[in-house]
């Protein structure tokens, strides 16, 4: 029987020989993360449960990441409880204001792999598809359920297949390419569902690249994204992973509940308008929006080759004097490699504002709230009404290289005219 | 199980922002979660809703954010359940592992108008709303424990040799 990469990694997690979409399954679950906001919650939950400890210490990883560093004292005491569980546990992880963004420092940090099952509790986990990975976020008392047994009941997904072929034009991003299929897929488009990233254009992507596709799945109600594993895969993970991993790859006749082809050498940089994620347009036919604050950052878009992409437009040139320009690196990882090559200086002495990597400024939580009326120009992941701060604000979404260009003019503008 | 109240009825893609605001993720007691319920869409939300009133939404009900804060918001200020044409993933899980039902219903936003009595038979697959019948979707025989045990939590005190 054929079956898809999701099918084959839940299948060997819940010690069947094949699962069909639809089965309602338990798996085993080889990594569980729970970043500040949800992890006291989540702990919580286990402790209620009657069960004293985790299943296994060197299997979950806490974060404190959301609003970092502390902001006000509730804040600061839900970091505080986070330490204290992870001293008392003795986890063999925890990762404190001074590591990253969740999903930027599980990968950097060997707790993803191909052929693993992973969840978190934070929506945005399905981005470690990117590596083959079947992860999905959950909320925080099946997170207690996962913290206490080290097991989670699923229903097996049906998957979308996004086949993209062709090379990407010049300052046509992955991010363009997610928007693109947001667009065509709508917000409920893959409700319950893995997407299934393949073709040409994902083979030869980075895993940045892939990593932002597979970060966009939930927006489209997805359970997780995923990208075939590779030699690209196996490069990133060489010297973070110590575990032995298998390549698991879906069957060439396995079965799509729908396939959908992108034309990559023929897309435009695209963006998101308020207040949906699926209200996507070619930038050009919002060009000229006028703009308050650009957000270069999240686990969306806040690597290397982001900000870099960034630095490229802004290089010697200088933000307009009506736009705020903040810049939150994923974490300190792609900090400390953004400084060495000068990124980090391109972009404040463009007038940028560098924060360090935390992800408050995506949802409104810190380091850039909007105010009524604003419009923020955002390369994260959400553009709901409220999201980035007032009610009253407008968050467009697009990729590191619009918003780079349009903060030099001040208004949305398309990186391909940026002279 | 019967659940009957008034509806609020808020339309399609009703996120989690729009439930529980991401300022307020970092309260952790669901009772100063609940005087937020709504915010985001209805600042007024948990002042005026009476014990057991319904959320009714069109399609993709809770979207977004993986953030348990919301069915717990919506539980805690005395919703008695939420009703929609469909529910984005997470957010159903979150409700029923808190002992909030979800309910599926073709057509409930058409037909339920904000202040309609509806009225709900989890046993028969029956919705009433201003006297008409509609039908929701069965719910898997897991789901009904849940809610009937109050919960993910409560169940797995009792369950958790057969997890």
């Amino acid at each position: 029987m054929s079956l898809t990469v999701s099918q084959k990694i839940i299948a060997e997690h819940s010690g069947l020989k094949s699962v069909e979409p639809g089965d309602i399954i338990k798996a085993k679950i080889d990594i569980a993360m729970a970043p500040d906001l949800t992890a006291v919650l989540a702990y919580n939950a286990m402790v209620e449960m009657g069960v004293k400890q985790v299943w296994d210490k060197s299997k979950v990883v806490f974060l404190n990441d959301h609003i970092a560093p502390a902001t006000n004292v509730q804040n600061a005491t839900l970091h505080k409880q986070c330490r204290e569980i992870a001293k008392v546990e003795g986890f063999t992880f925890f990762y404190d204001i001074n590591v990253g963004v969740c999903h930027q420092v599980l990968p950097e940090r060997g707790h993803v792999w191909p052929g693993m099952i992973l969840v978190g509790a934070d929506s945005h986990t399905c981005t470690h598809g990117a590596f083959g990975a079947f992860a999905t976020g959950v909320g925080s008392t099946d997170m207690g359920a996962v913290l206490a047994t080290g097991k989670l009941w699923f229903k097996v997904p049906e998957t979308i297949r996004v086949e993209v072929n062709g090379v990407l034009p010049e300052w046509v991003a992955p991010k363009d390419v997610v928007l693109k299929t947001a667009g065509e897929l709508g917000a409920d488009g893959a409700t319950y569902m893995a997407i299934e990233f393949g073709g040409e254009t994902i083979r030869s992507m980075s895993i940045a690249g892939r990593m932002t596709l597979c970060n966009m799945a939930v927006e489209m109600g997805g359970k997780t994204g995923i990208v075939e594993p590779d030699r690209v895969t196996d490069a990133f993970l060489k010297d973070r992973v110590r575990n032995k991993y298998k390549i698991i790859k879906s069957d060439s006749s396995a079965e799509y509940v729908k396939k959908l082809e992108i034309d990559a050498s023929a897309l435009v940089p695209q963006i998101a308008c308020p207040h949906a994620v699926d209200n996507v347009k070619p930038v050009t036919e919002v060009a000229g929006t006028k703009v308050d604050q650009v957000f270069i950052g999240s686990c969306t878009n806040g690597r290397l080759e982001d900000l870099e992409a960034a630095a490229k437009i802004l290089r010697g040139k200088r933000i307009s004097r009506d736009v705020r320009l903040m810049v939150t690196p994923s974490s300190f990882e792609v900090y400390d490699a953004a400084n060495a090559k000068g990124i980090i200086k391109t972009l404040m002495d463009a007038g940028g504002v560098v924060c360090n990597p935390s992800c408050g400024a995506c949802f409104g939580g810190n380091n850039g709230v909007i105010a009524p009326g604003e419009v923020s120009l955002s390369t994260s992941n959400r553009n709901f009404r409220g999201r980035q701060g007032s009610t009253e604000g407008f968050v467009y979404l697009c990729s590191p290289a619009t918003t780079a260009a349009s903060a030099l003019s001040g208004v949305i503008s398309d990186p391909r005219e940026v002279k | 199980m019967n659940i009957k109240g008034k509806a609020w009825n808020y339309g399609d893609n009703i996120n989690t922002d729009f439930m529980l605001p991401g300022k307020y993720l970092e309260l952790t007691d669901p009772k100063e979660l609940a005087k937020h319920a709504m915010e985001g869409i209805d600042p007024t939300f948990a002042k005026k809703l009476e014990n057991g009133d319904i959320i009714v939404g069109g399609k993709n009900m809770g979207l977004g954010s993986s953030r348990e804060h919301a069915p717990l918001a919506l539980k805690y200020s005395g919703v008695g359940a939420v009703v929609a044409e469909s529910f984005a993933r997470i957010f159903y899980r979150n409700a029923f592992n808190v002992g909030l039902a979800a309910i599926e219903c073709p057509g409930i936003s058409r037909k339920a108008k904000t202040g309609d009595d509806i009225e709900i038979d989890t046993t028969a697959g029956i919705l009433t709303v201003n006297g008409e019948k509609l039908k929701i979707k069965p719910l898997p025989e897991f789901m009904v424990q849940l809610l009937n045990e109050g919960g993910l939590v409560p169940y797995l005190r009792i369950h958790m040799r057969e997890w």
